[in-house]
């Protein structure tokens, strides 16, 4: 089914942002973070931004202090995902304008909506930023 | 009250609580019904929150289901959104069936906006993957192809999700809607009406690109020349037009779109010329520095191991491969080890092992245990020759003992035993090992067992004579784990017994040896040394008896089962499953049989002499049987070698009830084999004729069976065409007893056999291992034990499965475990009787009903049955002729040992009328015991009636498996 989750994880190891879609309880999940986040903070530059754990494959970017890690199936196309990450976070700064942890962390709904916009189900609904974008800015312009 | 703002904002706060890993397990009412908020802003709220925060089981979701209908049903665009992609995140079953259509709906309306459209083909695939029963995607294919013509590139983006889903399912319907892929395709790398917003650094939405290549690898072929030439016109340009750029993200983007054009053109088997060049570009990227590109090169050379006649091109990069193996990376050393497993062939096994075996030593622990399980299994599957295959073992376990699992071990001491030649060499390099200074503890024990067997053989050479090879062992005993040391044990008898003539020093050292051990705490342990002991003493007979072990049937390498065991966790490419499934079946086989994927036939070498025979065949089936029960007597007097039944597990399973590869190791080859191709088209012509059967229909009345065995201890439970299930019980006071007899009446073996109990709250049931499968007219026995807790009347089920051929067959069946088999019939006098029938006086420990409607049965009738009812008629006691007294003890461990009295007042009058007087210690035992009466004479078992009155139903359901043949079940829907 493609994307398993999406997490935002700070180079301390604070998530800021888990999406998942798939359920998992509580308990799973903290493990499940717990031990990605410990295998992908301690990677360094010369890796490559996959990680094998469980019967996920771990797609990882790191822009700044914060770490980007999308689990992904045997189904998916790696580098796209790759990409993905990177799509997102190009809109999330066309929204923000130069985005930071901040921005994400006082704005969670934002990157929520943003989200919400580009993956359903674990499957890629929308890449274009502006159809991303268009409800939210509704909405900022109707507030 | 909250105003909107702040019940927003605290349930956003709950949102970050739980994304912390705290469990909120308030509040969800809060998000739930902010989903019927008027407003956008709260409403969008309840709905990303719930659907972040519940799952889709979850009771409140059935609050919200009428809102998010109308949401959807209504004109608001945004809201239509919003319950579309709630729905499609965690919409369960109930959301399927009132929902679906709906959806369908919008999804080909020509008056919907993309922006709904397109999260409604998203929603409609999450509601058919998770109930494909209820949303009916029938005569889809004219809708989907209509959709693939779709000029908005999002639509397209979650269209091209869906049609993958119905794709992957049943690509025969799909075959109209080829060409429009082909044609999404073009569009897409043609760089034609592609908007702005959707090139990704100068490149055409790259996700839909790869989406739409996956989506064509799931058709087998492209038969059509034109649309397979426009295919591969495309392919052909991405292959060659993909160039490194400076630019990251546009040389990821690029690349991801090459990475699936590859993919499809090796699933697409294209021209040689082709598959040459893909293998040249991957040999290319497994040597860039870009780690990804590196990682992924790899990845996809392993998929391409599949595709037949690039195997020797790919073998040119074998020293760029070992390279990788040590690459700084995790990630990578994953990936070329996968690949170095799956091209390791005869030719290149022995350096690929050699190179496995010198990075064990460096590898990561992480890694190690998987590297040696692969190192074995190569070493086992393409060993040039025996001794090479001992020597790799044998390093494997003095690098990673730790790592080293059981089954290797065993594994080499079957190869041993069953080679002849192989032994002496075996045995020297087992002494060689022993020299080492330190060495792991199963080193000793392999070594151990193979001294013990076979240093005889080495008498003559210097260091090996029995007394040398005694004490060497001997000082490793301190060392090791009780586990091992009654392997040592035998070795110790095996030694004395190849010791000829008899060494009296020798002999009084070990017996000194068996005689400390015989106080052992380790049960084990004494029982070997108080057995050798006396056996040792017997002089010439411990000759017959400690004789050489006989040869080891040969079975599927439990190596390779395990390999493929651990897939599902390890994340491996499927490639390597695939490779694993095509050669299990021949390894160390002797035929020359032609490997399935096509590569050049591969000798396999000769490890065992012996034939496979198919387990198809009947006659050979038991004649396997036979042998093994042969077998099995003549290893009985040899002690056993292991210590507990499940380190024992492989070394002496139980050789008849696996029954995978039953082999008779005695018997010539060439006839073996030549009887093997003689049989085999007979068995399975009359297996084809076995499953036009459709149906599997119960033999005999299943209700009527139970009823019967509630009365009787042994018997037949459930019978069909295919399987004979029969019971025997023992009963001890609230403890049971039962084994289930499994016995496949056929010629074929029964798989996925699966017997779950479940079992009423008042019974704790264990039910023993059931082996999947049971081996052609074989009786497999699974002994179950039941413990009763308190009184009550429900049943267990026994909830059991298995596949014939194509079928698969589920029967629920109540296990006769019922209340009177916790029954001790006892006689009382009426000294006894009275006193007690006093004491109990009145409710609830004394319960009377008159029961009207009875079965009318005379009273000689009435007493036969209480007395098979296990309740004991005490004649004499009650003046009156026309009633009947009775009294039973009952157990259970909340009631322990509890006296029942019963007495029952007849009318002769009429005779479907009684009244019932039932008494206990224990109101609940009375209360169901007065039940369980009255079930047994209103409904004694007449055959047409006895199943109604029990709680669980009975259905001999035997439909063919539905869910699992999706056309079959959308002809069902029909």
């Amino acid at each position: 089914m493609g994307i398993r989750f999406v997490l935002m994880v700070n180079k301390q190891g604070q998530t800021r942002l888990a999406q998942y879609y798939e359920y998992l309880n509580i308990e799973e999940r903290r493990t499940l973070e717990g031990e990605i986040v410990r295998k992908c903070l301690a990677r360094n530059e010369q890796q490559c931004s996959f990680v094998e754990h469980r019967n996920y494959k771990v797609v990882y970017r790191r822009y700044a202090s914060l770490f980007f890690l999308v689990g992904v199936d045997n189904e998916e196309n790696e580098l796209a995902i790759l990409e993905f990450i990177h799509l997102l976070v190009e809109t999330m700064d066309r929204h923000f304008g130069n985005v930071c942890e901040l921005d994400i962390m006082f704005h969670l709904e934002k990157a929520h909506f943003m989200l919400e916009e580009m993956v359903m189900n674990g499957c890629i609904v929308e890449t274009s930023k502006a159809s991303i974008l268009s409800p939210i800015q509704l909405m900022d312009k109707a507030a | 009250g909250l105003t909107p703002y702040e019940k927003k904002k605290y349930v956003w706060k709950m949102l970050y609580i739980y994304m912390l890993g705290y469990d909120v397990d308030f509040g969800h009412m809060e998000a739930v019904s902010l989903i019927s908020a008027p407003k956008y802003p709260e409403k969008q709220v309840g709905y990303i929150v719930t659907s972040s925060l519940l799952n889709e089981n979850h009771d409140f979701l059935r609050l919200a289901i009428n809102t998010v209908r109308n949401d959807i049903i209504g004109r608001n665009e945004t809201f239509q959104c919003l319950a579309l992609t709630l729905v499609g995140n965690i919409g369960g079953r109930e959301f399927a069936e009132s929902l679906a259509p709906d959806v369908q709906k919008l999804l080909i309306s020509s008056s919907c906006r993309p922006l709904v459209r397109k999260k409604a083909a998203l929603c409609l695939l999450r509601l058919y993957r998770k109930n494909p029963d209820v949303v009916n995607v029938d005569g889809w294919s004219d809708r989907m192809a209509q959709l693939l013509d779709e000029r908005d590139m999002g639509v397209l983006t979650s269209s091209m999700s869906l049609f993958v889903a119905l794709v992957s399912n049943n690509h025969e319907a799909y075959w109209s809607c080829l060409p429009k892929c082909v044609k999404v395709l073009e569009r897409l790398a043609r760089n034609q009406d592609v908007p702005q917003e959707y090139t990704y650094y100068g490149i055409p939405s790259p996700w839909l690109q790869v989406k739409t290549m996956r989506a064509l690898q799931y058709f087998p072929t492209v038969e059509d020349p034109n649309t397979r030439r426009s295919l591969f016109e495309v392919l052909q340009r991405v292959l060659m037009g993909t160039d490194v750029v400076k630019n990251v993200n546009k040389n990821n983007a690029s690349h991801a779109v090459l990475f699936e054009a590859l993919a499809l053109v090796m699933h697409l088997d294209a021209e040689k010329e082709m598959m040459s060049q893909c293998v040249a570009l991957l040999g290319k990227f497994i040597a860039v520095r870009e780690p990804n590109i590196r990682y992924l090169g790899l990845e996809n050379m392993t998929r391409m191991l599949m595709v037949a006649d690039v195997q020797d091109i790919i073998k040119r990069h074998q020293a760029q491969i070992i390279t990788s193996l040590k690459d700084p990376d995790i990630s990578i050393r994953r990936r070329a080890l996968d690949l170095l497993y799956g091209m390791c062939d005869v030719s290149n096994a022995k350096d690929i092992v050699e190179e496995l075996l010198q990075y064990l030593s460096t590898a990561d622990f992480a890694m190690r245990e998987e590297l040696s399980l692969k190192a074995a299994i190569l070493a086992e599957k393409f060993a040039p020759d025996l001794s090479w295959y001992v020597d790799v073992i044998l390093q494997l376990i003095d690098k990673a003992g730790d790592f080293v699992s059981d089954d290797i071990w065993f594994r080499v001491v079957q190869f041993v035993t069953n080679n002849e030649d192989l032994q002496p060499y075996a045995a020297m390099k087992a002494r060689e090992y022993l020299d080492k200074p330190a060495i792991h503890e199963t080193m000793v024990k392999v070594s151990a067992y193979i001294l013990g067997e076979y240093s005889h053989l080495l008498a003559r050479r210097p260091g090996c004579s029995p007394k040398e090879i005694f004490s060497i062992l001997h000082e490793k005993l301190p060392t090791v784990s009780t586990s091992t040391i009654p392997i040592l044990l035998s070795t110790y008898a095996k030694i004395l017994m190849h010791t000829q003539p008899p060494d009296q020093d020798l002999q009084s050292q070990i017996w000194t040896i068996f005689s400390k051990y015989e106080s052992c705490i380790d049960a084990e342990i004494q029982q070997r040394a108080v057995e050798y002991h006396a056996l040792s003493m017997k002089g010439a007979a411990l000759m017959d008896i400690l004789a050489e072990m006989p040869k080891f049937p040969e079975r599927q390498s439990p190596l390779i089962k395990k390999a493929e065991d651990s897939e599902a966790d390890t994340a491996e490419q499927s490639a390597i499953k695939l490779r694993a499934q095509q050669q299990s079946s021949n390894a160390l086989v002797v035929t020359d049989q032609r490997p399935a994927n096509g590569t050049p036939p591969v000798s396999q070498l000769g490890l065992v002499k012996v034939p496979i025979m198919s387990n198809e065949d009947q006659s050979t089936a038991e004649q396997v049987v036979a042998h093994t029960n042969g077998a099995l007597t003549i290893v009985d007097p040899q002690p056993p070698i292991t210590p507990s039944p499940d380190l024992l597990g492989d070394l002496l399973g139980p050789l008849a009830i696996e029954g995978h590869t039953g082999i008779a190791p005695q018997s010539d080859p060439n006839m073996g084999s030549g009887f093997e191709g003689g049989t085999n088209p007979d068995a399975l012509a009359i297996a084809s004729v076995e499953e036009q059967t459709n149906t599997v229909q119960p033999i005999g009345n299943i209700a009527e069976r139970f009823q019967a065995l509630c009365l009787k201890d042994s018997g037949v439970l459930y019978e069909d065409p295919y399987i004979q299930i029969g019971i025997k019980a023992e009963w001890r006071v609230h403890h049971g007893q039962l084994v289930l007899f499994l016995g496949n009446k056929n010629i074929a073996p029964l798989n996925s056999v699966q017997a779950l109990i479940l079992p009423p709250s008042h019974l704790k049931m264990e039910l023993s291992l059931v082996p999947e499968t049971i081996p052609p007219r074989a009786q497999v026995q699974c002994p179950l034990e039941v413990i009763n807790l308190q009184p009550s009347r429900d049943v267990a089920v026994l909830d059991f499965s298995y596949k014939f051929g194509t079928h698969m067959v589920n029967v629920k069946l109540r296990l006769p475990a019922v209340l009177n088999k916790f029954f001790q019939p006892i006689t009382v006098t009426a000294e006894e009787f009275f006193p007690q029938w006093r004491s109990l006086s009145g409710p609830p420990l004394k319960l009377q009903e008159v029961v009207r409607g009875l079965r009318p049965m005379l009273l000689a009738e009435m007493v036969a049955l209480f007395n098979s009812l296990r309740l004991m008629v005490c004649p004499g006691l009650d003046p009156n002729a026309n009633n009947l007294v009775a009294s039973t003890t009952f157990y259970s461990e909340s009631t322990r040992a509890m006296l029942c009295l019963i007495r029952i007042e007849t009318d002769p009058a009429d005779r479907t009328q009684l009244r019932m007087t039932v008494a206990s210690g224990d109101p609940t035992l009375t209360y169901e015991l007065k039940e369980f009466i009255k079930e047994q004479l209103v409904y004694i078992p007449v055959p047409s009636r006895s199943a109604a009155p029990m709680p669980p139903q009975v259905r001999p359901t035997s439909p063919p498996n539905a869910v699992l043949d999706p056309g079959a079940l959308l002809a069902g829907l029909l």
